[in-house]
């Protein structure tokens, strides 16, 4: 194949750059040595001076990058990407009661948002309800509290399910929230064929990083694959998993681990669903990812397009997908949450605009920006509206979004993205060698290398190796305009309140036969080792709650008790 | 080491109070006392205030270090003192760490909480409070023995 440069230019650059290196740059050094011995990025990469096409002499662009739309993806997925349509605006949004939530999402449809994201509260998440003892003062603080169909169908108030599609950032009770939102879509009268959207649905990370699981591994796999499996039969423009490194991320990961473990999982969930003997093309179009965008600026974008070939090429090769949408690494981006400083938070704004631009210019297909004031709790309405029009400025003032992976034949950037999949597949092959990712959760090696990489960066941070505004670098006494941010206010404990006499009163008035009766189909279908999403949605149709269908379920599945390892 | 009660090591518990899963602050301060000569129990997620409080008597710490990144820090610390109260263990210091909103801090010192640590607060600091916490501590405890 082609080689970018000819033997010729790159013996005459190699000359060049020789003399440069080592007559021109040691004067300078001398007289102004360096910032730093060494520069490497969040992940540890070392970062040269200087990157040139001495970096990419065997660069072959047809290998590495061809087209948009086409394999292997580097580009970008669609082949006019975001000329024709931007990235989706999709703003992770809920707090409180059902009634709150729906008045946030107009809101935000209101000033151009243009998808939902859900997010839940705690014990949404761990999937009990708000009488639930555990639930005791954490109901609708960092999310909204969904516990009926009820619910769901109050958050939804003049919001038309067949004509918005909807994330929901949901683990071991995705089917439950799944069948509520059905539930409400038939209300509506919209058929299930028409309703979009996504459940986060990817047990494994929660392992790893998230730790809102419920049950133990095998069945918590075994769960997701059904809803996956029901999914892709009756919902076929629902996105049944969002495979995510975000919370791996989050949870202190380095770049390079986040992808390689993202893709791992995703490799583990396609095996998973081939073995129950689907077709790869028939499913692969419905798996979606999840990123996050950090503050390294160049490695987030290496990391996109890293991921993207990655992806196309395991489809591809491993698994023999032939359709061209089975290839497809389509990913959803939020903003470091981490990266956030409750010290100066104004900063922030700016530090989640850059993330937002590294997320655009990796080729994201939708997108979440944090609020300023997230280090202290879910965000007002200013904040939001900020981060909602960071997006919006980076569309259609800044330009970036008029031609494809303007950054490609970078040689900086395409050293980079190479380097982030090398040091990846080294990962990816260690946990194919411990039997691929349920195994390799089941040893505890993800969770122990994030463990690491996150007390390994602390470190780094109190050694004064990496920066960061207001925390160990322009740290000032703040004064009050600085540090006093308007923050959301709601009153808890009447939501928490309200929710627990609402759900009282769906439980007395319910027929308690037909629920009773649906609830031990459920039990049942679980211990046959039968799908269970059909259940699952013939129960919360008879307003069986949250808690008790994941109740029923944790009966047959028992519940996943951590080793506490530090 | 001696078996002196003032040179045993300083033992802290260190709590995910609550149902929140974020434990890499937790972790990261377990390991950095541990690296700082401390004896740590770390209790992994979703401890209810009664477990914490038993786990910090049963192991007989110093101080009790807990970790709450879900916003119920108010209603939780609240019931986490008064079993602290309630079973007579009030002595061993509590500090705070996670998102806490700063209108929060003064209520929470109202409530005993010695130390509440934001985010961004460097190990060093969160070592050296909790040393000195422990020590003042068992100076009380070397004291009420005279």
């Amino acid at each position: 194949m082609p080689k970018l440069y000819s033997e010729d230019s790159l013996r005459e650059i190699e000359k060049r750059y020789r003399s440069w290196e080592e007559e021109l740059v040691p004067e300078w050094l001398k007289r102004l040595p360096e910032r730093m011995e060494e520069f490497t990025t969040l992940s540890g990469i070392p970062i040269k001076r200087l990157y040139t096409p001495l970096d990419l002499k065997d660069f072959d662009y047809m290998e590495k990058l061809g087209f948009p739309g086409e394999y292997p993806f580097t580009r970008g997925i669609h082949a006019t990407m975001y000329r024709a349509r931007i990235w989706t605006m999709r703003m992770f949004s809920g707090y409180g009661g059902p009634e709150e939530t729906n008045e946030r999402l107009k809101f935000l449809i209101k000033h151009g948002e243009t998808g939902l994201s859900l997010a839940f509260d705690y014990p949404t998440l761990i999937g009990i309800d708000p009488d639930d003892p555990m639930a005791e003062g954490e109901v609708g603080i960092v999310g909204v509290s969904v516990p009926t169909v009820v619910d769901m169908d109050i958050i939804f108030r003049d919001i038309n399910l067949g004509e918005v599609t909807t994330n929901m950032t949901i683990n071991p009770p995705a089917p439950v929230l799944y069948s509520f939102y059905l539930a409400v879509a038939e209300k509506q009268g919209v058929p299930y064929y028409k309703v979009g959207g996504t459940t986060q649905n990817d047990p494994l990370k929660e392992f790893i990083a998230q730790k809102s699981y419920v049950f133990p591994p095998e069945p918590a796999v075994k769960v997701a694959m059904d809803l996956i499996e029901y999914s892709i039969k009756n919902t076929p423009k629902w996105n049944p998993i969002s495979i995510s490194g975000y919370h791996i991320r989050e949870a202190g990961s380095t770049a390079v681990q986040e992808l390689a473990f993202t893709l791992a999982d995703g490799i583990e969930y396609v095996r998973q669903l081939i073995s129950r003997g689907m077709d790869v093309d028939e499913f692969a179009p419905r798996l979606s990812f999840f990123f996050d965008s950090h503050i390294n600026f160049f490695e987030e974008i290496a990391k996109f397009r890293a991921a993207r070939r990655m992806w196309a090429k395991i489809m591809k090769e491993w698994f023999g997908a032939k359709k061209r949408r089975s290839l497809w690494l389509r990913f959803h981006t939020q903003t470091a949450g981490v990266s956030l400083t409750a010290q100066q938070p104004w900063n922030n704004i700016v530090r989640t605009a850059i993330e937002a631009l590294a997320a655009v210019l990796g080729g994201t297909q939708s997108l979440h920006t944090n609020g300023f004031d997230e280090p202290f709790r879910v965000p007002s309405e200013l904040a939001a509206m900020i981060a909602l029009r960071t997006q919006q400025i980076i569309a259609y003032e800044t330009g970036v979004a008029d031609t494809i992976d303007p950054l490609a034949g970078s040689y900086f950037v395409e050293w980079l993205t190479d380097e982030m999949e090398e040091r990846a597949w080294r990962y990816i092959d260690r946990i194919e060698r411990m039997g691929g990712m349920l195994e390799a959760v089941k040893k505890g090696f993800p969770q122990r290398e994030v463990t690491e990489a996150s007390y390994r960066f602390q470190r780094e941070v109190e050694e004064g190796k990496r920066f960061i505004v207001g925390v160990n670098i322009f740290e000032q006494e703040e004064i009050d305009e600085i540090r006093n941010v308007p923050l959301l206010e709601f009153d808890q404990q009447e939501i928490e309140n309200r929710m627990k006499e609402r759900i009282k009163r769906i439980r007395s008035e319910r027929d308690q036969a037909k629920w009773r009766r649906t609830l031990d189909e459920l039990r049942r279908a679980a211990q046959r080792g039968e799908n269970v999403v059909p259940y699952i949605l013939q129960a919360v149709k008879a307003k069986a709650t949250l808690g008790e269908v994941m109740g029923a379920l944790k009966e047959v599945y028992g519940v996943y008790v951590e080793p506490p390892i530090y | 080491m001696s078996s002196h009660q003032s040179t045993r090591r300083i033992k802290v518990l260190v709590a995910k109070l609550g149902i929140d899963g974020h434990d890499r602050g937790a972790k990261v301060i377990a390991r950095a006392l541990k690296d700082a000569g401390f004896e740590v129990v770390y209790t992994g997620i979703r401890q209810t205030p009664e477990q914490v409080a038993m786990a910090a008597i049963q192991e007989d710490v110093d101080v009790i270090g807990v970790s709450i990144l879900s916003g119920a820090h108010m209603h939780h610390m609240e019931k986490l003192m008064e079993k602290l109260r309630e079973l007579g263990a009030d002595d061993i210091p509590v500090v705070l760490g996670g998102t806490i909103p700063l209108p929060d801090l003064e209520p929470l010192k109202r409530m005993g909480i010695r130390e509440v640590f934001l985010p961004g607060t460097s190990l060093k600091h969160i070592i050296e409070i909790v040393r000195r916490l422990a020590e003042e501590k068992r100076a009380r405890e070397a004291e009420s023995l005279v």
